[in-house]
């Protein structure tokens, strides 16, 4: 038990270590200085205004990791993740703006709202991968692409804010009340002593995306529909073979893993931007979300280290920029994290393969001298 | 095994049912008649809407130059699946592309530039190789990798040759490939008879002026990539070997076949086809490396092969159609609008189809298809210009539908190998 923990430990630490390694030679052939960018992301990035920025980024990272990783808990390859999440976020924030409710039911309809858009957008390719065979990798490729021209056309024709006389025509949508948004942390924050400057604030969105994690566990790992899903994943042959419906489950899983990834844009929704616009719904999060399952193993707690990482490198761009250092080195330590993680856990895998292989022999075969000689040097 | 249902038709003993009897096209006679038939379907649709600008010279030729990154792209995806690897990393090989020819092009010179571009995108193959043959990572994974890890290399490397001030765009480059052309005697009299307007002739006429015309011997070397692949993969010993290991490892690999040098060299060479498509992309149409500059082409060329069936003549006919319907957004509103006849049109002749092999639900579904794209057309004026771009990846959508069954992508493409003993 404790080798395996070491075993499960030693990739990510390794992939992390050759990532900083191979970054750190890149700074110094051109000529910047590893040192000096290391000590600005471990001291500027610690400041509080950049924690801040990490904390609110790292949430919808959180929740784009968990939906990837519900796919590949069964093998099924989501990258429709990133049209799902901008479809869902633009119909929950239009709906959002068009109802009056009483304050928690309006936060509860606008997060519904984008649960079902999600999950529908991702029901397409999943149908289309149970009923016709159709891979879910280049279904939802293409269904990315639409949802981003379906988005611009229903935003531009149906979804805009209109246009008021002496205002320029606004590019979102309209403001949600008050009643349908989540306060800022900073009150609370600063009641316990954390002074934060207006500026920065703290998204209670975080919660959101602690209670995904919660039901993801639940769910994949307490019921018998994860059950379900995990042993699809493992072993499809054998799962069908004691009862599981494939198709079936293949359409769940989608409908699941949409309808979380509907979550992912709608931090700013809900807080401080209150409406859809290019700026208050980032793009990408959805390729990031693939990254930090792979980093995170689709484990719910290695999830949100993989989550908080990626946003910290988000997040000491800025102070990187300011100092005259190359920013897009956290990028690229990004990029070969990810390679080194997948490569490290393969070499580890192999290697654990290998010592339980010597393992077996040693304690199996019989102190014989002649067979002894015959074992295949490794 | 959703296609074990139809098994039992394509067993059927010969001569037993009348119906069971197909006529069978000749591969080589395949592509000529997909051309002439497109093409007639568009010279239709342009007697049918008066709309001229749908089959004229400058609309094939943007066409053609949108076409061309997405089959460079697609091209890459076939000769890195023909191995057995799928390359999903395509889109930041193009990337890779777009940079290191923007600045070869920029440093020393156009030709220059190109090479410099190609191997930087046979770079990123060559990693992904590594990932993914020699360590065994998950395909996909690897390529999503790298599409990140090439977006953030580009920016890097500007920052730090100092190349140019801004990570988001050079300055365009001083000397682009010359063009000229082909058929200098017929480009008077082609441009004539597609001044005439006549039914097919004058269409045909403007698709070739397209095709020769004032081109850039940069789109000729691209274009040349289509044959030579085809030649190389399908008549040469190392082209049998490479598509071998992409169908069945294991019995290649007993007959003697070095299994990880080939997935090497073609994972390799998929890189370079796409870096050549991001080269396109910075010579032919902005003149100078922009960041995002290749807006998913890689995906899309992925698409447009798989579309094509895995072989090269079908992905230039899909990679033709997102180009033409890319090109369709430059236009004006009319012309994309006549495009609602020609999918109605479509739709009849694949109803036809239906009824004539006795699929009567399907040609209802096809006849109910090209009443409704009709009625749309004649209700309405215009279609919805964000919308337009995206009827390719539609028409892929639907294509996977209808024959996912049909298509056959090679026999262990995808899967992680392991020689062993």
């Amino acid at each position: 038990m404790k080798q395996r923990l070491v075993q499960q430990l030693a990739a990510p630490v390794l992939a992390v270590a050759f990532a900083v390694l191979v970054s750190s030679l890149m700074l110094q052939f051109a000529g910047y200085g590893a040192g000096k960018t290391w000590s600005v992301i471990f001291t500027k990035g610690f400041d509080r205004v950049y924690l801040v920025e990490m904390i609110n980024r790292a949430g919808p990272y959180y929740i784009s990791g968990v939906a990837v990783a519900i796919g590949f808990k069964m093998n099924l390859f989501n990258i429709g993740v990133e049209g799902q999440y901008k479809l869902a976020a633009l119909f929950a924030a239009w709906a959002g703006a068009a109802v009056g409710l009483p304050a928690p039911l309006h936060v509860a309809f606008i997060l519904a709202v984008g649960i079902l858009t999600g999950a529908f957008w991702a029901f397409i390719p999943g149908v289309l991968k149970a009923w016709r065979g159709v891979s879910e990798v280049i279904a939802t490729i293409m269904l990315n692409a639409v949802a981003i021209g379906l988005g611009a056309f229903l935003l531009e024709n149906y979804f805009r804010k209109p246009p008021t006389p002496g205002v320029i025509a606004g590019t979102g949508t309209r403001v949600i009340p008050a009643s349908g948004r989540l306060p800022s942390l900073n009150p609370l924050l600063s009641h316990i002593g954390i002074d934060l400057p207006a500026s920065s604030r703290v998204q209670s969105y975080i919660f959101v995306a602690v209670a995904v994690g919660v039901v993801y566990r639940l769910v994949i790992w307490r019921t018998r529909f994860g059950f379900d899903l995990r042993a699809t994943g493992s072993n499809a042959e054998a799962a069908e073979a004691s009862g599981v419906d494939a198709k079936r489950m293949v359409v769940i899983a989608m409908l699941f893993s949409g309808g979380v990834a509907g979550l992912i844009g709608l931090n700013n929704i809900l807080g401080e931007a209150g409406r859809y616009s290019d700026v208050s719904v980032f793009s990408g999060i959805g390729f990031t979300g693939i990254a930090i399952a792979l980093l995170g193993r689709n484990h719910p707690v290695g999830i949100a280290f993989a989550a908080l990482l990626w946003a910290f490198m988000d997040a000491v761009q800025t102070p990187l920029s300011s100092a005259d250092l190359p920013k897009q080195i956290t990028s690229i330590l990004q990029g070969i994290i990810v390679l080194s993680v997948v490569i490290a856990y393969e070499v580890v895998r192999r290697i654990a393969a290998h010592q339980e292989a010597a393992a077996l022999r040693r304690d199996h075969l019989p102190d014989d001298p002649a067979s002894g000689t015959e074992v295949a040097p490794a | 095994m959703t296609s074990v249902r139809q098994a039992p038709s394509r067993t059927a003993p010969d001569g037993a049912d009348a119906t069971a009897k197909r006529i069978v096209i000749p591969r080589w006679v395949r592509f000529p008649l997909y051309v002439v038939a497109g093409v007639s379907l568009m010279s239709l649709t342009r007697q049918i809407t008066g709309a001229g600008q749908l089959t004229a010279e400058g609309t094939f030729r943007s066409a053609i130059q949108l076409a061309l990154p997405i089959a460079l792209a697609g091209l890459g995806g076939l000769w890195a699946e023909r191995a057995g690897v799928v390359n999903i990393g395509l889109e930041g090989m193009m990337v890779l592309g777009t940079w290191f020819g923007a600045y070869g092009g920029i440093t020393y010179g156009p030709w220059q530039g190109v090479l410099l571009g190609v191997l930087g995108g046979a770079l990123g193959g060559l990693l992904h190789a590594v990932a993914t043959v020699t360590f065994g990572v998950d395909h996909i994974i690897s390529g999503v990798a790298i599409n990140i890890l090439a977006v953030a290399l580009g920016e890097f490397l500007t920052s730090v040759t100092k190349a140019w001030d801004s990570t988001r765009e050079s300055p365009p480059i001083p000397n682009n490939v010359a063009r000229v052309d082909l058929l200098p005697f017929l480009k008077q009299p082609l441009r004539d008879i597609g001044a005439q307007n006549r039914f097919f002739i004058s269409d045909l006429a403007d698709l070739v002026n397209a095709l020769t015309a004032n081109v850039s011997l940069l789109t000729i070397l691209a274009v040349a990539m289509f044959p030579l692949t085809w030649y190389v993969l399908w008549r040469t010993p190392i082209g049998l070997r490479l598509r071998s290991v992409g169908e069945d490892p294991d019995a290649a690999d007993s007959l003697g076949v070095n299994v990880y040098r080939l997935k090497y060299l073609a994972v390799t060479v998929s890189g370079a086809m796409a870096g050549l498509g991001g080269v396109l992309l910075v010579y032919l149409f902005s003149g100078k490396f922009q960041s995002q500059q290749t807006g998913g082409r890689g995906y899309i060329g992925l698409a447009a092969m798989i579309f094509g069936n895995w072989r090269p003549g079908g992905l230039i006919l899909g990679a033709g159609l997102f180009g033409f319907m890319d090109s369709m957004q430059s236009q004006v509103n009319e012309t994309a609008h006549a495009l609602l006849v020609t999918a109605a049109l479509l739709f009849v002749v694949a109803g036809g189809f239906a009824l004539w092999k006795r699929r009567w639900i399907w040609a209802a579904v096809f006849a109910a298809l090209a009443g409704l794209c009709w009625w749309w057309y004649s209700v309405t004026d215009e279609l919805p210009s964000q919308l337009i771009p995206y009827f390719p990846h539609l028409a892929t959508l639907l294509v996977l539908v209808f024959a996912s069954q049909r298509l056959r992508m090679p026999a262990s493409d995808g899967k992680i190998w392991r020689r062993s003993g």
